[in-house]
This record gives C-alpha cells, sequence and structure tokens, in this order.
C-alpha cells in the first residue's frame, strides 16, 4: 500500500515533468534484468505518451554471436566437455545449439563449476563465458586461481559502455538519456560512464519499479533542462569507485578488443579477450575460432530490438512460431531475453 | 544470470558462503568481495557476491524510497526551485 503511494508520487512528478516537454522523449536502458521489472509491472502504461522507455542490448546472451555459439557447438562435437549458462544452451544457431549438438555439454551456474568440472576430468574442458562487467570477473577470479590445464575458456564477454558509446554515436535509435545497468554499474562504478554522460543524461538505476521510475524522472528532468550528467540512483549497491577487487581481477585477466555484437557490427574495445600470461587457457590454444560470419535466423529480429529500433511484437514470429519452448532466436531464449520476457510477463503474444 | 534481491550470509568458510535468499540457500563465493562476515547482505550474480548492502538497504523499505528520491532531487536541483 505504501509502495503503491510512493509508485504513484513519483509517476505524478514524471507526467508534471513530460508535460513541460513538447516532444518525444526516449530513454533507453541497457539492462535484461530492467526489461524485466519495466514489463512484470506494466511501468510503460503509466509513463506518458511522449515518454518512451526503449529497451537496449542489455541481455548478454542475446548479444553473443551465433558463431560464438558454433564455435562451442562445434567444440562439443569434437570431443570437448562444454559448459555454459542455461540461458545459453538452448539458442539456436545455423549450426544447431548447445542443447541439441552431438556431443557431453553441461549447464552450469558460475565459472566456478566449469572449474570444478574440468578437475574431475580427463578430457579438455571447454567453458563458454558469457556476460558483461557483472560476470566477467567471476571468470577472471577461476583464471586467476591456476584452473586445472585442461580449462579452458572462449571469452564472450563484453563490455556496457562501449555499445552505449556506440548507439548514441550511431544515431541510428535516437535516445535522449540512458538508463545505466545496476549490477554492471555495481562492478564498474560512475567514472566509466562519464564520457557519455558529458553528452547524454545517464541514470544509474536498481530493479525495484520504484528505482526505474526514479531514473525516468531524473533522466526527463535533465532532458527538460538541457542538462546532461550522471546521477547514482542505486546508491544503496553502487559506490563511485565500483568493487575494486572485481576491477582488478578483471583487468588483470582480461584487455580490451574489437567485437562485433549480434545485431551490431564490431564495436571498438568493447570485448574482453584473454591477456597473453592466461593464454594457455584461451579457447585458441585449443583450436576454438569464433566465425563471425555465420548469421542469424533470416526472419528474427532481435537485431533490431537489440538496437532499440523493434519491439518484440514487431516481429510476426513473436508468439506464433516463436515462443520460449520453440524459441528462434536468443531474445526469446535468455530470461533476460526481450521477447521471452514479453512473451512471460508481459501477458503472452 | 542476474538474481536481482539481496541475499544474508548465513555460514562462511573462507572464500564460500552460504547464502539465504528468503528461506532459498546458495553456496556462494565470495572471492570478489573484502571483509564478508556473517550477517552481512549481498548481492550474489552467477554464484559470486559482488557487493555488500546494509540490511536497511537490502530490504528497500519506504524510508529507503524516500531517502532514494530525496537524493536524486538534491542531486537534481542546483537552482531550480523543488517543483513536486
Ligand atoms: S520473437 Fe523470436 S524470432 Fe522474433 S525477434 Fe524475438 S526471438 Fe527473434
Amino acid at each position: 500500500m505504501e509502495r503503491r503511494r510512493m509508485v504513484e508520487r513519483i509517476v505524478r512528478r514524471i507526467h508534471r515533468e513530460a508535460e513541460k516537454l513538447d516532444r518525444e522523449v526516449s530513454i533507453m536502458h541497457v539492462c535484461g534484468s530492467h526489461e524485466r521489472t519495466v514489463v512484470e509491472h506494466g511501468l510503460r502504461s503509466l509513463l506518458p505518451e511522449n515518454v518512451r522507455l526503449v529497451c537496449g542490448p542489455g541481455c548478454p546472451v542475446c548479444v553473443t554471436t551465433a558463431g560464438e555459439l558454433a564455435a562451442a557447438i562445434e567444440a562439443a562435437e569434437d570431443g570437448m566437455v562444454v559448459c555454459a549458462f542455461g540461458d545459453v544452451y538452448r539458442v539456436p544457431t545455423p549450426r544447431g545449439s548447445l542443447s541439441s549438438c552431438d556431443g557431453d555439454v553441461r549447464v552450469v551456474q558460475s565459472a566456478r563449476q566449469a572449474e570444478q568440472i574440468a578437475e574431475s576430468e580427463d578430457r579438455d574442458v571447454l567453458y563458454l563465458a558469457v556476460g558483461f562487467e557483472t560476470t566477467a570477473p567471476t571468470t577472471a577470479a577461476v583464471l586467476l586461481d591456476d584452473p586445472p590445464s585442461n580449462l579452458y575458456v572462449l571469452s564472450a564477454h563484453r563490455l556496457i559502455p562501449p555499445v552505449m558509446e556506440w548507439l548514441l554515436e550511431q544515431g541510428e535509435c535516437e535516445i535522449d538519456a540512458f538508463i545505466c545497468p545496476g549490477h554492471v554499474s555495481t562492478i564498474i562504478g560512475e567514472r566509466p560512464y562519464e564520457p557519455i554522460a558529458e553528452r547524454a543524461p545517464c541514470v544509474i538505476a536498481g530493479f525495484e519499479p520504484e528505482d526505474v521510475l526514479i531514473a525516468v524522472l531524473a533522466c526527463l528532468r535533465m532532458v527538460r533542462r538541457g542538462e546532461t550528467g550522471l546521477v547514482n540512483e542505486y546508491t544503496r549497491a553502487v559506490r563511485p569507485e565500483g568493487n575494486r577487487v572485481a576491477l582488478r581481477a578483471m583487468e588483470r585477466a582480461f584487455e580490451p578488443e574489437d567485437r562485433p555484437w549480434r545485431g551490431f557490427p564490431t564495436i571498438p574495445e568493447s570485448g574482453l579477450a584473454l591477456r597473453e600470461e592466461l593464454s594457455e587457457h584461451d579457447a585458441s590454444e585449443a583450436g576454438i575460432e569464433p566465425d563471425f560470419s555465420i548469421g542469424a535466423h533470416e526472419r528474427c529480429i532481435c537485431d533490431r530490438i537489440l538496437r532499440g529500433l523493434a519491439t518484440p511484437e514487431d516481429c510476426p514470429l513473436f508468439g506464433r512460431e516463436c515462443t520460449p519452448t520453440n524459441p528462434v532466436g536468443p531474445c526469446m531464449v535468455s530470461e533476460e531475453g526481450p521477447c521471452f520476457i514479453k512473451y512471460r510477463f508481459g501477458g503472452g503474444a | 544470470m542476474c538474481l536481482a534481491i539481496p541475499g544474508k550470509i548465513v555460514e562462511l568458510q573462507g572464500d564460500r558462503a552460504i547464502v539465504d535468499f528468503g528461506g532459498v540457500k546458495q553456496e556462494v563465493d565470495v572471492s570478489l568481495l573484502e571483509d564478508v562476515k556473517e550477517g552481512d547482505w549481498v548481492i550474489v550474480h552467477t554464484g559470486f557476491a559482488i557487493q555488500k548492502l546494509s540490511e536497511e538497504e537490502a530490504k528497500a523499505s519506504l524510508e529507503v524510497w524516500e531517502e532514494v528520491l530525496k537524493h536524486v532531487e538534491e542531486e537534481l536541483k542546483h537552482g531550480e526551485a523543488e517543483d513536486g
């Protein structure tokens, strides 16, 4: 009850703020968990007509390319034990999926589990490491902890600030402000957003409906005044300096490299590659190299959805040929995927 | 992969902790945090604790929202009278 009153109060302020703006405003978030909060609580329906809350490339499984998945599938078929997160396991590619391939594929919940599997196996083990700055330190922790020599890592880790910069620069989806991902920010803190915040309002937000609405309010206020800058709404978990231990681990294990994302071209310095010192654990040492030219299902519009140019309802396959039990694209598989979230929490097709 | 709800450390042995998420217990690696102890509230992602929270913050009560709103409005205020 009290929470409802709080939500109503924030929504009233949002409307008041929006009335003073005589144009449409687009606010993009880049986090699957934010999309889940937005859809589950019907937050879009509470917003004024001229405020669009756009879902960006915030689902790490969705932005992993078919080439990276196909490389892991091939490794499994060649006899390696492949460890992957459950969300990755069922993603279809033109070369099949990890769940349907003819090989030993294990679903893990953490990088540590992949390490434990390698310890108990004589065969070579490949860990398909997917995730943003929230997950990369966990892979780093394992890599820096003297892992068994039969553990290889295919790093599909990607970084959020470079894709935000790409989206702003590219301008294809007109973005007035960003809501920055809460958990990525617990790791990286405030500083990496600064170059972006010089050009567009940025608000770091948590995952309760109140968090997201307060972030929308803060974005609108800054847009209306023509201001830019960074506001940290999620101070309960995000310190300005981030998580130093995690950042240090990430820095020691990885270096940034240019990498293509699903739906995007190559984005400069947006991927994390294993450092030279750890190269004995790099998937390439086991002959595994992703072929980034492998495309996706031609009628799936995940690419446009991830760039903020379309919504799941724009896809002719949504809820018909493509459902969580029979997914066509990654956005319908991952729990952080916009199509899955819309299907499961947004009242179906 | 993301667990948005914080949990409480109920057991700790070296870098391994048992974290209670409202009755559901999970083993969690705490090597990415400094100075953790039993009773701490943490945010967990793919089996690793990534940040500590105070108990009050973890529970996100109405007082917490009042604080958050106040903090954000303060940050945005510079020069303009509060209009809400
Ligand atoms: S509904 Fe399915 S096919 Fe359509 S964009 Fe989403 S994942 Fe792709």
